[in-house]
């Protein structure tokens, strides 16, 4: 069993674990650090101790045989035959890192009639796609997609999977990962091969974006992670790119489920996707009430944009969760984000701070948000949103 | 800081408080606007149980007293004076059934009363009793097995939505405390109807209405206690309630005080905070010992009511008095912490203050609490006289 | 109809913030919470077992002894019994091993129709305990539910939310099916609901009393390690615009006029 150890000889009770502990489990006992426990293992007061005072040892069993594993793919997604975004952004992520570990990059493509499409793949950066194309496969169900994709892991071994942080990648990657009995880190927002070992450092938030957390995969293949849509960047496609399409067949029972698929219904009130979307007019618990979101249509129609929202304006019942952007929402990465009444809770700049530009409009000169605000105005945003929008749609018209 | 509550009244108040939290909070502006009655948070309360706090288990209550009654309508009205009648004006209406009501009686209202399932309202003022109770004009005639009411009862709180009516009326001819009776009238009966609803002040998340009685006949058998107690029925009820009304008194000026506290904390003027300046400060210091004093007061008066004591009337009225003009002056001077922000309806201190209001003047205007106390105080030092 | 709710203790996240100095997170005064998507969880079983008319809701945590308050959270709100999978062995769990230890003590439980947790924990926001047990256990899972309909002859028809619609599917039960907030709207507990679970039991299983492979469990169980926790860097910020209205607006738009025509 695992445990965790204050070298008393050692530790001079500064107190830098306690501050640094997750979880309120070290305390100071007649100047020594002692561990309560409530202590999860985390091994976050490992490295700000500075007298080396604290040893986590973990037992440690050989499962597998890590040089048998090698290449780096992408489970991508599609809906009738249209290749979700984030599976490009993944491939250009994943060309970086198979070109790092000196591996081929490849893409698994799961459907029916979906063979022609993996080109779109290549032309973005893989060099092999995996496609398993069967009538079975029509429409996505968690059992027959996570079976073929564990099928297919078991028998090319790859190094590293990546999958998009979407509904789907999400309900599907994780019965994978317990399927090959591996490690699975969700929603990182860097991704980078370690020089000294060559293992995939994976960076994530957690506490609801507050603080980043590295984590690795040491001993199991291949290391999974989930990547929300819009974190990566795709490479410009290239028609002429040379790569290589293997049908696979897959034996039949793999594919039996008892779930039953009746319909998809899209959903009308989200016309325009907020995560697609170049240009988004966000607003926030400063707009006072859901009427008032007609001043962000206003400045959304004159520039073409879409209108996004705060948790506290979608949690006040103002506007529809499909335009919730942060930790809890949408990550966006507009051309041009306007956060309008928004403060600025870490919770929502962790959902927009990759903008290009971001123009902030609220009264309060201390607002979190100007701090991460390419242009601010300090003012009243029912005066400023119909000056503003009037003054660009002239200019614009 | 402790106020020695027990383990149960500890668990009600953290209710109350998330009940105020999660559900009033979000809505009271929107009700203060609208006027309209919140019915979405009575369920909400009825569903955790705090209709029943104050009746007994044989009832279908908690089991609790005056004290639990005071505890949920303290910690409703620190987000909502007006929101928090919805429960405290129940409690009004249900004290006469509760303190003269006959087995049979309680039996019969109470156990819907405490599941929140049906509210109670109380009615006695009238357009020409106000302060002076005994000149109710509303008549009811007996009339073989029924009485037959006749007459108006204006300004009352939960009017048109409770459904249980203790109302005090004339049962004999002539004028005085004496020929009035208290009786129980259902919603639906025929005569019975609810005139103007009025457009208040504050507590306007709570509905104030009149009671309009023409012809209307009740059944003997929801008389309250014998004929002509009616006068007893409604003193006996205010010492109850009170109380209450304090308590309520006592939540707004702590609701008010957290946000001007909160305020002076980061609100910045000349380059700092406004509470580091003395003027703040002392102002601050002065709403805290007033909040302070009133609440002990009130605690004080609803345990001695609740151990049975008899003459509790004085204790009761000075609760009431001391913490409405608590409530009012630290409502006030809330705003002021706030300056202009504090004007505005975007800040809640502004709509407290206008609830603070109606709790110097119903349940007894604050100078007739007075009167109470005066003349108690007097018979005290005559009694004490004559021992000499 | 036996429900099992997963329920996770989470610190509130949103009262969390970092200490720039320090580059720590400030804990002090941060209340632990139920988890609030489980929440709608809770709520959905309370609402499926008196649909049905029949059965039990138990709520099923793996965690430290403090995870009690959680548990009786939820038994005030009428949850019939409450389950703790408690023990060191069970400490430094990833998803991997919580999903292994979670479908161990349901296997115990035996009696359940249907399994009831949030998307995700807004600590961790992983996502993966839900499907995880499901994969465990070899039973269907529906993720991200926004309605449930129980249906005579044990199925159960899902809503499950996409990002730009939804899937409607039919499982037959037992099932995992993980919900989002827009399924329901969480009761407030009772008076009554409080008073029980004040009193009631609380069942405290360790790896003793499963089935579990003891190298499968906590982190020695857990394919995953944090190596470094860090604080977000900050965006450095830029031109603020104060004063008159129609000042701030001129000079904002004569900054956004290049952007907009594409010119940076």
């Amino acid at each position: 069993m695992s445990s965790i150890e204050v070298l008393e000889n050692l530790c001079v009770g500064c107190g830098l674990c306690v501050k640094a502990c997750l979880y309120d489990a070290i305390e100071m006992v007649d100047g020594i650090a002692v561990i309560k426990d409530n202590c999860t293992l985390c091994g976050a007061c490992v490295e700000p101790c500075k007298f080396d005072a604290i040893i986590l040892r973990k037992s440690h069993r050989e499962t597998v045989s890590l040089d048998d594993f090698k290449g780096v793919w992408v489970v991508a997604e599609q809906r009738l035959g249209e290749i979700h975004g984030v599976s490009f952004e993944l491939l250009g992520k994943g060309r970086e890192l198979a070109d790092t570990r000196g591996a081929p990059l490849a893409a698994v493509l799961l459907g029916s009639n979906v063979t022609g499409a993996g080109r779109q793949l290549i032309a973005h950066g893989a060099d092999i796609v995996y496609v398993v194309d069967d009538p079975a496969l029509e429409h996505y169900l968690d059992e027959p997609y996570a079976n073929a994709v564990a099928a297919l892991i078991e028998k090319y071994r790859p190094e590293i999977v990546l999958t998009g942080g979407t509904s789907v990648g999400r309900s599907l990657i994780p019965r994978v990962a317990i399927q090959v009995r591996t490690g699975l880190t969700a929603d990182c927002t860097a991704l980078d091969i370690d020089d000294q070992e060559g293992i995939l450092l994976q960076t994530r938030p957690a506490f609801g974006g507050n603080i980043l957390a590295t984590i690795i995969c040491p001993n199991h293949r291949p290391q999974m992670a989930t990547v929300r849509h819009k974190v990566m960047t795709a490479l410009e496609p290239d028609p002429a790119r040379e790569g290589e399409v293997v049908e696979e067949k897959l034996p039949a029972e793999l594919f039996e489920t008892s779930t039953e698929f009746i319909e998809f219904v899209k959903d009308e009130t989200s016309k325009v996707n907020i995560a697609e979307a170049d240009i988004i007019v966000s607003g926030g618990r400063g707009l006072g009430g859901p009427e008032n979101f007609g001043l962000l249509d206003g400045l959304a129609n004159a520039l073409g944009g879409a209108v996004g929202a705060s948790r506290a304006a979608v949690d006040a019942g103002w506007i529809p969760y499909s335009h919730q952007v942060g930790q809890t929402g949408k990550t966006v990465q507009p051309n041009l984000y306007f956060a309008c009444g928004i403060s600025g809770a870490v919770q929502h700049l962790v959902g927009m701070q990759s903008s290009r530009i971001i123009v902030a409009i609220n009264k309060d000169p201390d607002a979190p948000i100007f701090k991460v605000a390419t242009y601010g105005i300090v003012g009243d945003v029912f005066e400023v949103l119909p000056a503003l929008t009037k003054k660009l749609a002239a200019t614009f018209s | 800081m402790s106020y020695f509550l027990t383990e149960e009244q500890e668990m009600l108040k953290e209710l109350c408080a998330q009940i105020a939290r999660e559900k009033i909070l979000p809505v009271r502006a929107e009700y203060d606007e609208t006027g309209e009655f919140p019915w979405d948070i009575v369920k909400v309360m009825a569903a955790s149980d705090i209709y029943g706090v104050y009746i007994p288990e044989e009832y279908g209550g908690f089991g609790g007293g005056v004290m639990e009654m005071c505890i949920a309508a303290e910690e409703l009205s620190r987000v909502c004076g007006g929101i928090a009648l919805a429960f405290a004006a129940s409690a009004l209406g249900a004290y006469p059934i509760l303190l003269f009501g006959s087995d049979e009686q309680k039996k019969q209202y109470l156990p819907a009363i405490a599941a929140g399932e049906r509210l109670a309202a109380f009615g006695l003022t009238e357009a020409n009793a106000g302060s002076d109770a005994g000149a109710v004009e509303t008549r009811a005639e007996l009339d073989g097995d029924e009485y037959v009411l006749n007459g108006t009862k204006q300004w009352i709180t939960n009017g048109g939505e409770a459904e249980i009516y203790t109302v005090v009326v004339r049962t004999s001819k002539g004028t005085g405390i004496r020929g009035m009776s208290c009786l129980i009238v259902e919603k639906d009966t025929p005569g019975f109807t609810f005139g103007k609803k009025e457009d208040k002040m504050g507590i306007r998340g709570s509905t104030t209405r009149e009671l309009v009685f023409q012809d209307c006949k009740i059944p003997k058998k929801n008389l309250l206690g014998r004929e002509g107690t009616g006068f007893v029925v409604a003193m006996r009820t205010f010492d109850k309630s009170r109380p209450g009304v304090a308590a309520q008194a006592v939540g707004i000026a702590q609701g008010a005080f957290d946000e001007a506290a909160k305020y002076a904390r980061h609100r910045e003027q000349f380059g700092k905070p406004i509470g580091s300046f003395q003027g703040i400060q002392f102002m601050l210091a002065d709403m805290a010992i007033q909040i302070e004093a009133a609440r002990t007061l009130v605690y004080h008066s609803a345990r001695v009511v609740d151990s049975g004591a008899k003459d509790i009337g004085k204790l009761s009225a000075m609760a009431k008095v001391f913490a409405s003009d608590v409530a009012m002056k630290v409502t006030t001077d809330a705003v002021q912490i706030l300056g202009g922000y504090g004007y505005m309806k975007e800040y809640p201190v502004e709509k407290m203050m206008r609830d603070a209001k109606i709790t110097q003047i119903y349940e007894g205007t604050n100078q007739i609490q007075r009167s109470i106390i005066a003349s108690a105080v007097l018979k005290e030092s005559a009694a004490k006289e004559k021992k000499e | 109809m036996n429900v099992v709710v997963l329920i996770k203790q989470v610190p509130d996240t949103t009262d969390v913030r970092i200490d720039r100095e320090t580059n720590t997170l400030i804990r002090e005064g941060v209340p632990s919470i139920i988890n609030p998507f489980d929440m709608y969880a809770i709520e959905e079983a309370l609402r499926v077992r008196e649909g049905v008319g029949e059965g039990t809701v138990t709520v099923m945590s793996m965690g430290p002894p403090q995870v009690d308050a959680a548990l009786r959270e939820a038994l005030a709100l009428g949850v019939d019994r409450a389950v703790l999978l408690s023990d060191r062995a069970f400490a430094g769990s990833d998803t991997w091993a919580t999903s292994y230890t979670l479908a161990a003590g349901l296997r115990k439980l035996e009696d359940y129709d249907l399994v009831l947790c949030g998307k995700q924990a807004i600590d961790g926001d992983t996502a993966q305990v839900g499907p995880g047990v499901a994969q465990f256990l070899g039973i269907p899972q529906v993720t991200y539910a926004r309605k449930l309909t129980i249906e005579s002859g044990s199925t159960a028809t899902v809503e499950r939310m996409l990002e730009d619609g939804y899937d409607v599917v039919r499982v037959p039960l037992p099932a995992v099916v993980t919900v989002v907030k827009e399924i329901n709207e969480p009761r407030l507990p009772s008076l009554k609901g409080k008073m029980k679970a004040r009193k009631a039991e609380i069942t405290v299983w360790g790896p003793g009393d499963l089935e579990v492979d003891e190298e499968e469990l906590g982190l020695d169980g857990s394919p995953t390690r944090v190596v470094r926790v860090f604080a977000p860097e900050a965006r450095s910020g830029g031109t603020i615009f104060e004063g008159e209205v129609e000042d701030t607006v001129e000079s904002l738009v004569r900054e956004l006029v290049p952007v907009l025509k594409g010119e940076i």
